[in-house]
């Protein structure tokens, strides 16, 4: 009852040379991911003489597409401090409807409903935004802590999934689709170019847009989100179904850069999408982080997968260097989130 | 005080400070067997800092501490309740999710030899024991499911049949309703009677002395009276407890302050009938344009939930708000501040975003007059200067992260947020709570400047001074119900107290 004030007493100096520290302090979110990727990428070029290549960074360009394409919308709900494990199988479930609404070859055993190619994209489109929207009515009205709303959702979207093809594998999708998931133009791939747009939208609206500045708030402290006159619910609710149409997205172009429709197909991508948004420095606890730290957290992961295919290792080795790659980035966001809290103090 | 055959507990010139700040100053204390003594002081007087050291919660302390005739110290809480020592918090600390009868057993489950926890034992003895306290309940009900003053009592006789020879309780009843009170009054007795020692502290005077047997009064932790229940009334402990002639820093209010003739201006929000769970009965008010309404009670008297109804953070269960006329029932706290009301809540850590610039924090509850889509920072800035000069914060730079600001800078913010588009109805709780005095006074004339710009304020306040150097007319709430309305009279410190 006495103690806590006096601490902030003291003169200004102190508080002057303190700041520069904190300043540096609260900063180590943005610069760790940045020396990791600047490292691996240094690592590899060493490592590997075919890494550091005009077409192995296209490669890697594309192969981070679609999980870049997730993380846009899984940013936002991250920076909400809530979570969405459901995004790969709206991915997928997505994927599958808009190939599910698209005139199969007669060899593909699926009782499909053929429609033109925009009522293809737009019934998909109207699917996962369902999905997102029940998820958000499962966590702002119903109060489902989103980490169990979006699991069971997850299960429903893999059973719709499951029902929709019933084991079978579909291969074409709209024209459009099949062209943005597949097609280049002037040797970009499409489908780079939509995740580059998708991923400069969502900085644009989390920057400059009131509804941006809405969600840091929300996810630095909800409490005083909502005693500012905030519709907290209302923010929280629309991360999620911007989350699932961004799967969504994702899942379309997907399938058409895979080449094909099936159950189970995107199952890494939970993964993927949640490691690039966290191991670039966004705060698992909300408020801190951004579309700029997914992008560099994009990069990490690309180039770790990318790489560790171009240096000669055991293979059954590789998935553990990159789960201990992971825990190192993770630990540091923790870090970093403590570090800067002290800072505030 | 009463000479009993030789103190259970005998503390002597007991001395504490925290951070160079001296909470208690060379208190004697003495306790015997057989007694209840209450223990009266303002917030902060050192009540509860004593009450900790003897349950051992702080061991550091100068002074001397004799137990059974004994020099004793006291390590930590464990060494306290091993020498028999037991305390009831004035927040529950119980555990919502377990049940009653485990809640009553809490580290003290009869297991068997095994070292299973007799279930059926230990539910049949909590039931046993709740019987005798008074509480018919079902033992394996969840304790989270029962009523807060049913929690309170339950954990209130947890401690009570631990076996403890002094048994400490801070603010017990304010959650209870009046026969709850007796019932907990008649335990006490049959305990004291029984030989234990307790102390009893609480705001409610009544209380103390229809219950205790010797008083001790408490004053910027220095003990100022120490009395036979029997040998005192009311209004000399309330004396007591403020104090004439303090400081002259502060103003005391023990002398009259004459509250203006009921205003005649339009009212602007009207509460009738609002009632809460346990919390709320029947609450209902007029709080009218450029006056401040005070609303003055103990904690626990229904406050801070009524100022979360008004702001659209609690729903009522009866009872209807009217904001200029016209009903409202309030889904959100987004749809109370589009109804005009602005709200400050008791704790800043509630309302301030302390990693973000003060530009942000003094934007945010506007941002959608200023911006449809794309937000304009610029204009933030400015509108945040112009506050920050305006309330003169300091340091007055609006980049700055709200956490590098002091306390009392940081409640101004608190309130420039709701000042560039202003509220009809600005609802503050605790304003000037733990402030020095500066920033008090300049809280003071912020409200005072607004209460002329024709808003109608809500002031809620557990401390005396706040409501008396704000209000212009008071209503005092007592466990939840209005008891009390002040206007166009004057009215005192020890008025206000009394009513409460």
């Amino acid at each position: 009852m006495v103690s806590s004030d006096s601490a902030a007493v003291p003169a200004g100096d102190r508080k002057g040379s303190r700041r520069i520290a904190a300043l540096l302090r609260s900063q180590m979110r943005n610069i760790a991911p940045f020396l990791t990727l600047i490292f691996l990428s240094a690592f590899f070029a060493i490592a590997s003489p075919s890494f550091a290549t005009i077409d192995n960074v296209g490669n890697i360009l594309t192969q981070v597409s679609v999980t870049g394409i997730i993380a846009v919308g899984l940013t936002f709900v991250i920076l909400c401090a809530e979570i969405d494990l459901s995004i790969a199988s709206i991915a997928n479930v997505t994927g599958i409807a808009v190939a599910y609404f698209t005139l199969q070859e007669s060899y593909v055993n699926i009782a499909n409903i053929p429609l033109p190619g925009w009522a293809a994209i737009l019934l998909a489109l109207v699917l996962c935004a369902v999905l997102g929207l029940v998820n958000a009515f499962g966590l702002t009205v119903i109060g489902i802590p989103s980490f169990i709303m979006t699991l069971a959702m997850m299960q429903i979207a893999a059973g719709i999934s499951a029902l929709l093809v019933r084991g079978q594998i579909a291969y074409k999708v709209p024209d459009l689709i099949a062209t943005l998931g597949s097609a280049s133009i002037g040797g970009i791939p499409w489908i780079v170019i939509v995740a580059a747009l998708m991923l400069l939208a969502g900085h644009l609206v989390l920057t400059y847009t009131r509804f941006g500045r809405y969600v840091y708030m929300v996810g630095g402290n909800r409490e005083a989100a909502e005693y500012s006159g905030l519709n907290v619910k209302l923010i929280l609710g629309s991360v999620m179904v911007i989350s699932a149409v961004c799967s969504g997205i994702g899942g379309m172009l997907g399938v058409a850069h895979f080449g094909s429709a099936q159950q189970n197909e995107f199952d890494t991508y939970l993964l993927d999408s949640i490691a690039a948004v966290v191991v670039g420095g966004t705060s698992l606890f909300g408020g801190r982080g951004g579309i700029g730290n997914t992008i560099v957290g994009l990069f990490v992961l690309g180039v770790l997968n990318n790489g560790l295919d171009h240096v000669n290792i055991d293979s059954f080795l590789k998935i553990l260097i990159r789960g201990l790659i992971l825990l190192a980035a993770l630990v540091i966001n923790v870090y970093a989130q403590r570090l800067r809290a002290k800072a505030a103090d | 005080m009463p000479q009993g055959s030789s103190p259970l507990l005998e503390l002597t010139q007991i001395t504490k400070a925290f951070g160079g700040v001296e909470a208690l100053r060379g208190i004697d204390f003495a306790l015997s067997p057989g007694e209840i003594h209450g223990l009266v002081g303002e917030n902060g007087a050192g009540k509860s800092t004593l009450m900790k050291i003897i349950a051992g919660v702080h061991p550091e302390f100068s002074g001397r501490f004799m137990l059974d005739g004994r020099e004793t110290r006291f390590r930590s809480t464990r060494d306290a309740r091993a020498a028999g020592i037991a305390m009831v918090h004035q927040e529950l600390s119980v555990a919502p999710d377990l049940s009653v009868a485990e809640n009553v057993f809490l580290g003290v489950q009869p297991t068997n030899a095994l070292g299973f926890v007799q279930w059926r034992r230990m539910a049949r003895e909590a039931g046993e024991q709740l019987s005798r306290f008074g509480i018919d309940v079902d033992p394996t009900a969840r304790l989270g499911d029962l009523p807060i003053g049913l929690q309170q009592l339950i954990e209130i006789a947890r401690v009570l049949f631990s076996g403890a020879r002094i048994i400490i309780l801070d603010e017990p009843t304010s959650a209870l309703s009046p026969p709850e009170v007796e019932r907990l009054f008649a335990t006490l007795r049959r305990l004291r009677d029984a030989g234990s020692a307790i102390i009893f502290i609480s705001h409610f005077i009544e209380d103390i002395l229809g219950i205790s047997d010797t008083v001790t009064v408490f004053r910027n932790g220095r003990k100022v009276m120490d009395t036979a229940a029997g040998a005192t009334i009311k209004a000399t402990l309330i004396e007591a407890m403020i104090g004439k002639g303090r400081e002259a820093l502060e103003e005391t209010y023990t002398h009259d302050v004459a509250l203006p003739a009921p205003s005649e201006t339009p009212v602007v929000l009207e509460a009738s009938g609002l009632s809460l769970a346990r919390s709320l009965n029947d609450v209902s008010f007029q709080a009218r344009a450029g006056e401040v309404l005070g609303v003055y009670g103990f904690m626990g008297c229904g406050q801070l939930e009524l100022a979360r109804i008004l702001f659209g953070k609690l729903k009522p269960d009866r009872g209807q708000l009217q904001v200029a006329g016209e009903t409202k029932a309030f889904g959100s706290t987004a749809d109370a501040r589009r109804a005009g009301i602005a709200f400050v809540p008791e704790s800043r850590r509630a309302m301030l975003f302390h990693q973000e610039p003060v530009y942000k924090n003094v934007s945010i509850s506007i941002l959608d007059r200023i911006s449809s889509l794309w937000l304009k920072p610029s204009q933030e800035r400015e509108i945040a200067m112009r506050q920050v000069e305006q309330l003169q914060i300091r340091p007055s730079a609006v980049e700055l992260d709200l956490g590098m600001l002091s306390g009392g800078n940081q409640q101004k913010v608190a309130l420039a947020k709701w000042l560039t588009f202003p509220p009809r109805v600005l609802v503050l709780c605790e304003p000037t709570r733990g402030m020095d005095v500066g920033a008090k006074n300049d809280v003071i004339h912020i409200i005072r400047h607004l209460r002329e710009q024709g808003l109608a304020i809500v002031v809620l306040s557990t401390e005396p001074e706040t409501v008396l150097s704000l209000a212009d007319r008071i209503i005092v709430l007592k466990r939840g119900a209005v008891v009390r309305e002040f206007t166009g009279e004057k009215i005192s410190k020890d008025r206000l107290l009394e009513a409460a």
